[in-house]
């Protein structure tokens, strides 16, 4: 049956009513302040002739000191034949720990400006009644992010950022969109018309790369109360990456932990929000135990988040 | 302990989703392979540097800087005057990298180079520690037709305004043959000295620049790498290579000689002729005995 798209019918109207409004968007809005922090610390500096931040998420420099740089970027200009100076060695391994230690594809949901974009699309796709789910294989991502190393070599240039629509927003908000602005457009069109979250979960390269950075990160969503799980399928319908909940959310018969171990779950902390029940929670990707008694065992259930 | 997916215990996959999972990856790998032509080719163009655009000092080669620049801009906010830009999508250079225009706002050469430090990846060469060392492009008087100096007039604001003036452009003099009694002050380029900071073209007084910068690639032609020039190759080994240095024998009549400095023709044997004065030149030192020497032989 076809979901009406009314307020009361959406994922979450159940979180908002147990939980209150704030709680049941907890995450999102600290996703929001964190993806628009971010951006007005590059924007302070253009605006206001104070910088606490120069250059842009390719590379940056905070407080004239501490050097950053994409290592996605990075690792294309070496496949183009150039040997970077240490300034963007140095910065993209800062970056590169960084993205280790907490997750990936937190860039994904908590930095990169593009998600605001794709969410809103989202947002407009659930609200109009589109539906369907993407023809696009999620791996054609890890597809993508090949080609564009195989390009570089081939072609000496950055093929890549030609056309990269994450790069070019950020940049083109700090610098100067001129037309750039038609790719982001057709980036909304694509998740809006065509494919149901189509380019952060199915296209984007640079999120497959973060994704590769996840592997290991220790920053996870567990599902530690999912005993309590009533099946109500909010958290699938608000998660962008619907595959990686499943196998521990219901996976304690065989034997599965509750922690989300899939790298490319991009810790929006979306499926905390609007669980009524509070199955889901912040925490490290160890004590992932099949035995949930256990998996809890030296942790706070109530905080909602774990001390690391 | 972490446990793996069921998908992965799964033993031996049934033949119909193998072939599936193979037609889907193929389906996919076709789409990506003819994404990534599009993108490819794209980015092949975006190197074809358009001759309005400069790069920063210290800029690679067009070929190299393409795949060094990673487009964080941090040249541009590092620039005290404004001059760097990032190319836009629409804009016939590659996207996000940094470029200037020399009519708009050229470069004032910093001593101290800030863009190049400020480079993270080395695009912009930190080899360059001397301003004047820079080559972001190379000034050509393109148009002769209308620089004023070419008309005889003294404009001279490209000469006056180049920071390395009298090297990097200087002044030459040439006959004018219009009024056929002035000079024309022809402003001249060295490529030896001209960094194509593009001041010049910035200040050219015409609607539209008569001297303008061009990457160097466009502006520069280059000689055969087996050309030798005759005259530098004699004077760097101190004497002709191809042969030894012989005197050119002119068949002169006995008694006369050459001169190849500046003297001309010599008589060796004074008095030889009646009418010379006998300084050995053939002309006397009256025009009249010259001028009835020949009206004498004529008869």
């Amino acid at each position: 049956m076809k979901r009406p798209p009314n307020l009361e019918g959406r994922a979450g109207a159940n979180a908002v009513a147990s939980k209150g409004r704030l709680r049941a968007n907890t995450w999102l809005l600290a996703r929001r302040f964190s993806q628009l922090s971010i951006l007005t610390l590059f924007l302070i500096g253009p605006w206001f002739d104070i910088w606490p931040v120069r250059g842009n998420l390719s590379s940056s420099r905070v407080i004239d000191v501490l050097p950053l740089t994409d290592p996605y970027v990075l690792i294309q200009s070496v496949f183009a034949g150039h040997s970077p100076e240490s300034t963007a060695i140095t910065g993209a391994l800062i970056v590169l720990l960084f993205y280790l230690l907490v997750g990936g594809r937190v860039y994904c949901s908590w930095v990169c400006p593009v998600n605001m974009v794709t969410d809103a699309a989202h947002w407009l796709r659930e609200r109009t009644g589109i539906s369907g789910a993407s023809q696009l294989s999620r791996t054609t991502r890890y597809w993508l992010l090949g080609a564009t190393f195989i390009l570089a070599s081939v072609t000496g240039v950055i093929a890549w950022e030609t056309v990269n629509p994450v790069s070019m927003l950020h940049r083109g908000l700090i610098f100067g969109m001129g037309m750039s602005w038609l790719v982001v457009a057709a980036v909304f069109l694509l998740d809006f018309l065509v494919s149901r979250r189509g380019w952060c979960s199915h296209l984007c390269p640079v999120g497959a790369f973060y994704s590769l950075l996840g592997f290991h990160s220790i920053v996870r969503v567990r599902a530690d109360a999912r005993e309590s799980c009533d099946d109500c399928m909010d958290c699938f319908m608000v998660c962008p990456e619907q595959r990686v909940i499943r196998p521990s959310l219901k996976g304690a018969d065989r034997g599965i932990g509750p922690v989300i171990t899939s790298p490319n779950c991009t810790n929006c902390g979306r499926c905390i929000d609007v669980c009524a029940k509070n199955v889901f929670r912040f925490g490290s990707r160890f004590r992932n135990y099949a035995n949930d008694a256990k998996s809890r065992e030296h942790s706070n259930p109530s905080s909602g988040v774990e001390v690391l | 302990m972490h446990t793996r997916s069921p998908a992965k215990q799964r033993s031996a996959p049934n033949p119909a989703s193998r072939r599936r999972f193979l037609l889907d990856s193929a389906r996919t790998a076709g789409g990506v392979a003819l994404f990534s032509l599009g993108i490819g080719l794209y980015a092949r163009q975006s190197t074809s540097q358009p001759p309005q655009a400069l790069r920063p000092p210290g800029a690679l080669d067009e070929n190299s800087f393409t795949g060094a620049c990673i487009r964080c801009g941090l040249c541009v906010r590092d620039c005290p005057y404004d001059t760097l830009k990032l190319a836009t999508l629409d804009e016939p250079i590659a996207t996000g990298t940094p470029y200037f225009t020399a009519r708009d706002v050229p470069c004032e050469m910093c001593d101290d180079i800030p863009c190049v430090v400020a480079c993270p990846t080395g695009a912009l060469d930190h080899g360059l520690d001397n301003i004047d060392d820079a080559r972001m492009g190379l000034a050509v008087l393109i148009d002769e037709e209308n620089c004023l100096n070419f008309q005889g007039l003294r404009c001279d604001v490209c000469y006056r305004i180049c920071p390395v003036i009298d090297e990097a452009i200087t002044l030459e003099l040439r006959a004018n043959t219009r009024s056929g009694k002035h000079a024309l002050f022809i402003p001249t380029v060295h490529s030896d000295r001209c960094t194509g900071c593009g001041k010049c073209e910035r200040a050219c007084v015409l609607e539209k620049a008569a001297i303008k910068v061009l990457p160097l690639q466009l502006a520069k032609g280059e000689l055969g790498h087996h050309y030798r020039w005759g005259w530098k190759e004699k004077d760097r080994a101190g004497s002709s290579l191809v042969a030894p240095d012989r005197r050119h024998r002119f068949n002169l009549p006995e008694g006369q000689r050459y001169d190849y400095a500046h003297e001309g023709l010599i008589f060796d044997g004074i008095g030889n002729d009646p009418d010379a004065s006998g300084n050995g030149s053939p002309f006397g030192d009256d025009p009249l005995s010259t001028l009835n020497r020949g009206i004498r032989e004529a008869k």
